[in-house]
């Protein structure tokens, strides 16, 4: 019994107090209103400190002692977004090849190797970077790093394993076929970034560029990004600079920079769209349809992040979110809705997203854009206040473990944002006025312009959808999203 | 802090220790108050020792539904203010049920400390108003679709309908799924919930763990401020009676989706989480799957190719787990081939013990996995709500050190021993999932 069995052992193992506690009996709190709230802590944002290896490598720095863990990433400032046109998926296939074989051990070797030390390490890419993180009990650190640079600095591509990868790869493609919610990733940027942007492929790229993927490729793409002017080293976790850098040095400090510095044109922002459009993927019979409005949004870089960082809360960027409330909550259409705008390098796809009982796509279409009208107008004060504490007062917890710090680390490095970044934040955010929003508002998010993407069930859903009227209705088969 | 005398991982000198404060109120609610001051956040979790297989046959996915209810307000606070008034703070919330219990937590700045024990506080002994017979059709409809998108709409969702009914007798608490039937979830009704509350919503059936950045003092009055008025239940929680389950035979069954690929499901009946046998199956688990040198997946996905993915997984549960083995078939494989392979890998590690390292690899994953579960204080994965798990299944919250010491002691000889006496060919579930129209 559950219960039973946890009270059988109740007087074990009490390291401090076991008793009852003293009665405060009948005495009833007032509960007509909530407690009054204190002032908020004020987050102490711990120090980053600037190293550099001979070789000129920048080593930042987090002392973070709690537990004896060490987080290392090795940030290289080229993403998917550096793919050659004709090669979309080349840089993500290369990340994910880093640790198949890389100095004198096979892919199983280093496997072996780097689990036998309990230490996790992966090899990924975005499309704005890609990044080899290692995470491992700071007592092997020692042992680990040895591992880590051999996979970044020595990969070795072996043929058969990049066809294990590719087959796997083109496998996991064949899969989506079957799923609404990795269909509409592949279909929304598709509509909204068109095919020949690099936003519009998906990181991993489609199959007639997977099969054709040779080790020359690989190794092509790796030559030009992976170099120690193009790379930054992220520490956090329980060291110190004095014990750490030897063993960074004697790592990565033979790493040398051979011809030209990588040149890499940044992508540009995709030309916006200009009307309404709905577009729709058959799934027969899918119970749900899976729905996305947006169009392309704003960069990283944008002077408005903190404002947008608040309409979005108060749209689609949390529980009591308007999106929410609304399909969720008040018209129990959906198990949740949202909305995001995805900041890169570029422009990315802002988006409202949810999926939707069938049989109520047309009216769950109807209220995304009742939602994407009304954040036009001006936001009620009570509202904004909510928004705006919520991202800044929620903001310290994004610094907890060793893993949140190193990634907040990567945001600095790959963003080139300032040092005071984050502690500038949350005063960004207590300035931001309900004009502010109205403004960015009648700037970012224009419903008459988006595009409306729809996986679901045809014969079922395009009758309400084509009875709105929202612009004209484009039929994309499955098909046509892995060509 | 967290750690005592944190020197070389692996050396017997490490402990884990996780510091706490406990005591009972009169009205029967366990708390447990545990200090960790590295960010100045904190989190409330409450365990309440009741999930699915408390339900009664004609009302599965109750638990479930219920849980989805304790969000929509209560008694003095008015529908929609629970998210509202913590989102204002800075806090987010989340729930979530299982077979055996249903949890919540709430998270926030530590200055809002004592608006989420108000919050949990009224729920708990005053959840239901005039209003509740609206929230509850309201929640149906949310819940309806959390089906519809976790299970309906997901390629292979139905085999976790399937697999419990296979495993399980009818009418056994685990037999059907936490979701539950789109039948039971329309016919549940408001004095379903009323009884459901009364019964098992009462502070002798709950565990509240605050861990953070808190004074102990100060966070022990405000909870005796705020949940003494809670009233203690009538009755005692009604126990579970369920028989012991051993299968006679291989139960097989092959069902159709519209899927790619074929899917192979094999499921055991395992000892409870906790009893002799439930880590050595955690390191079955890990040598069978667990890496690219893991048994199965060194076979079946990067040696002959035949299959896109294997998964095998110790489901730790408190009445009896299941040992489960997943893989997904590439295309033009089929499952008797995959399935050859499992049973020549079993037949293996039935012959002779694992490697000595195959097992200290696994063993030194965990431990390592052991710390990364320190750093976090709040959420599903962070210390409080592992602190009420270990009160629930192990009696005593800082159960970390002894439950790390179970993996340490184990040798090859019992990964052995383990596969010999819980994974028999010839008594467990043998679920298809093949392509072909939806059911």
């Amino acid at each position: 019994m559950i219960a039973d069995f946890g009270a059988r052992k109740l007087a074990l193992g009490l390291t401090m107090v076991a008793a009852l506690s003293a009665a405060v009996l009948a005495q009833s709190p007032d509960r007509s209103k909530p407690p009054a709230i204190g002032p908020a802590p004020s987050l102490k944002m711990p120090a980053i400190q600037k190293q550099k290896l001979s070789n000129g490598v920048a080593v930042w720095i987090i002392e973070h002692h709690e537990v004896p863990l060490a987080q290392i990433n090795l940030i290289v400032r080229s993403g998917s977004a550096a793919d050659p046109i004709g090669k979309y998926g080349v840089g993500s296939l290369a990340a994910a090849m880093l640790d198949e074989g890389a100095g004198t051990r096979s892919s199983l070797e280093l496997a072996d190797a780097l689990e036998f030390l309990g230490a996790n390490l992966s090899t990924t890419s975005s499309f704005d970077y890609s990044a080899i993180r290692l995470s491992v009990p700071v007592s092997k650190l020692g042992d680990a790093l040895p591992l880590m640079s051999d996979v970044a600095l020595r990969p070795t591509f072996p043929a058969s394993d990049l066809d294990r990868l590719k087959k796997e790869r083109l496998t996991t493609l064949l899969q989506a076929r079957d799923n609404p919610a990795a269909l509409i990733q592949l279909a929304f940027p598709r509509v909204v970034f068109g095919p020949t942007h690099r936003y519009g492929t998906s990181a991993n790229g489609l199959p007639p560029a997977i099969e054709a993927f040779t080790v020359a490729d690989l190794q092509a793409f790796y030559r030009a990004h992976y170099r120690p002017d193009n790379a930054t080293l992220l520490v956090v976790g329980d060291v110190t600079p004095a014990s750490l850098m030897p063993m960074l040095e004697k790592a990565y400090g033979s790493w040398k920079t051979e011809g030209m510095a990588a040149l890499v044109a940044a992508v540009p922002n995709a030309p916006q769209l200009k009307s309404r459009q709905v577009f729709l993927v058959d799934k027969p019979d899918a119970p749900q349809s899976q729905i996305r409005v947006g169009w392309v949004g704003v960069p990283r870089s944008t002077a408005d992040y903190a404002a947008l960082e608040v309409l979005n809360t108060i749209l689609g960027g949390s529980f009591t979110s308007r999106l929410n409330q609304n399909l969720r909550e008040e018209h129990g259409y959906s198990y949740g809705a949202s909305s995001a705008f995805d900041m890169r390098l570029s422009a990315g796809p802002f988006m409202a997203a949810a999926g939707v009982q069938s049989d109520k796509t047309g009216e769950s279409v109807k209220e995304f854009f009742n939602e994407l009208d009304r954040i036009g107008t001006l936001v009620p004060e009570d509202e904004l206040k909510k928004a705006k504490n919520y991202v800044a007062l929620s903001f310290p917890g994004e610094f907890e473990t060793t893993g949140d710090l190193a990634r907040k680390l990567e945001e600095l490095v790959v963003y080139n944002l300032p040092d005071d970044t984050f502690s500038k934040f949350v005063g960004a955010v207590t300035s931001v006025t309900a004009a502010d929003l109205q403004k960015i508002a009648a700037r970012y998010i224009q419903p008459d312009k988006m595009a409306v993407v729809v996986v679901g069930d045809r014969k079922s859903i395009e009758g309400p959808i084509r009875q709105l009227n929202l612009g004209p209705v484009n039929i994309i088969t499955i098909d046509e999203l892995f060509r | 802090l967290v750690l005592c005398a944190a020197v070389a991982l692996g050396a017997q000198g490490t402990k884990l220790s996780v510091p706490y404060t406990q005591f009972k109120l009169p009205n029967g609610l366990n708390v447990i108050l545990h200090r960790d001051t590295s960010v100045p956040v904190v989190s409330v979790n409450v365990w309440y020792h009741v999930g699915s297989g408390n339900e009664r046959p004609g009302r599965t996915g109750f638990a479930h539904l219920f849980e989805h209810v304790m969000f929509e307000g209560s008694m003095h606070v008015p529908e929609g203010e629970f998210d509202n008034w913590l989102e204002a703070a800075g806090g987010n919330n989340n729930g979530s049920t299982t077979n055996d219990r249903t949890n919540y937590y709430e998270d926030m700045p530590n200055n809002a400390l004592e608006l989420a024990l108000f919050l949990e506080s009224d729920r708990m002994g005053f959840l239901l108003d005039d209003k509740a017979p609206d929230k509850i059709n309201g929640q149906r409809d949310v819940v309806k679709n959390e089906k519809r998108q976790s299970v309906d709409n997901q390629p292979y969702g139905q085999a976790f309908i399937e697999l419990p009914a296979l495993l399980y007798p009818a009418g056994h608490p685990y037999s059907w799924s936490t979701i539950g039937s789109m039948e039971d979830l329309t016919a549940a009704s408001f004095e379903d919930v009323a009884r459901f509350f009364r019964t098992y919503y009462v502070p002798g059936n709950a565990s509240l763990v605050i861990a953070g950045d808190i004074d102990i003092d100060a966070t022990r009055k405000m909870v005796e401020k705020w949940f003494s008025d809670v009233p203690a239940g009538k009755q005692p929680v009604p126990p579970i009676n369920a028989p012991t389950v051993v299968l006679d035979g291989v139960k097989k069954k092959t069902i159709t989706d519209r899927v790619q690929l074929p899917r192979l499901f094999l499921a055991w009946h395992t000892p409870a989480v906790l009893k002799p046998g439930d880590a050595e199956l955690d390191i079955v688990a890990n040598v069978l799957s667990g890496g690219k040198n893991s048994r199965l997946y060194k076979r079946l996905v990067y040696d002959m190719q035949i299959a896109q993915d294997v998964n095998a997984v110790q489901q730790s549960q408190a009445l009896d787990s299941n040992f489960m083995i997943i893989a997904t078939a590439r295309p033009g494989q089929t499952l008797d081939k995959i399935q050859a392979v499992i049973d020549e890998e079993l037949d293996k590690l039935r012959a002779a013990p694992p490697e000595p390292r195959e097992v200290q690899r696994a063993i030194n994953q965990y431990e390592a996995n052991f710390f990364r579960g320190m750093e976090r204080v709040g959420g599903f994965g962070g210390k409080a709500n592992q602190l009420n798990s270990y009160y629930q299944s192990a009696g005593t919250p800082d159960y970390f050190q002894r439950d790390l010491d179970r993996y340490r002691a184990l040798t090859p000889a019992d990964i052995k021993a383990a596969v010999e006496k819980y994974l028999p060919k010839d008594r467990r579930v043998e679920l298809s999932v093949v392509p072909g129209e939806k059911k």
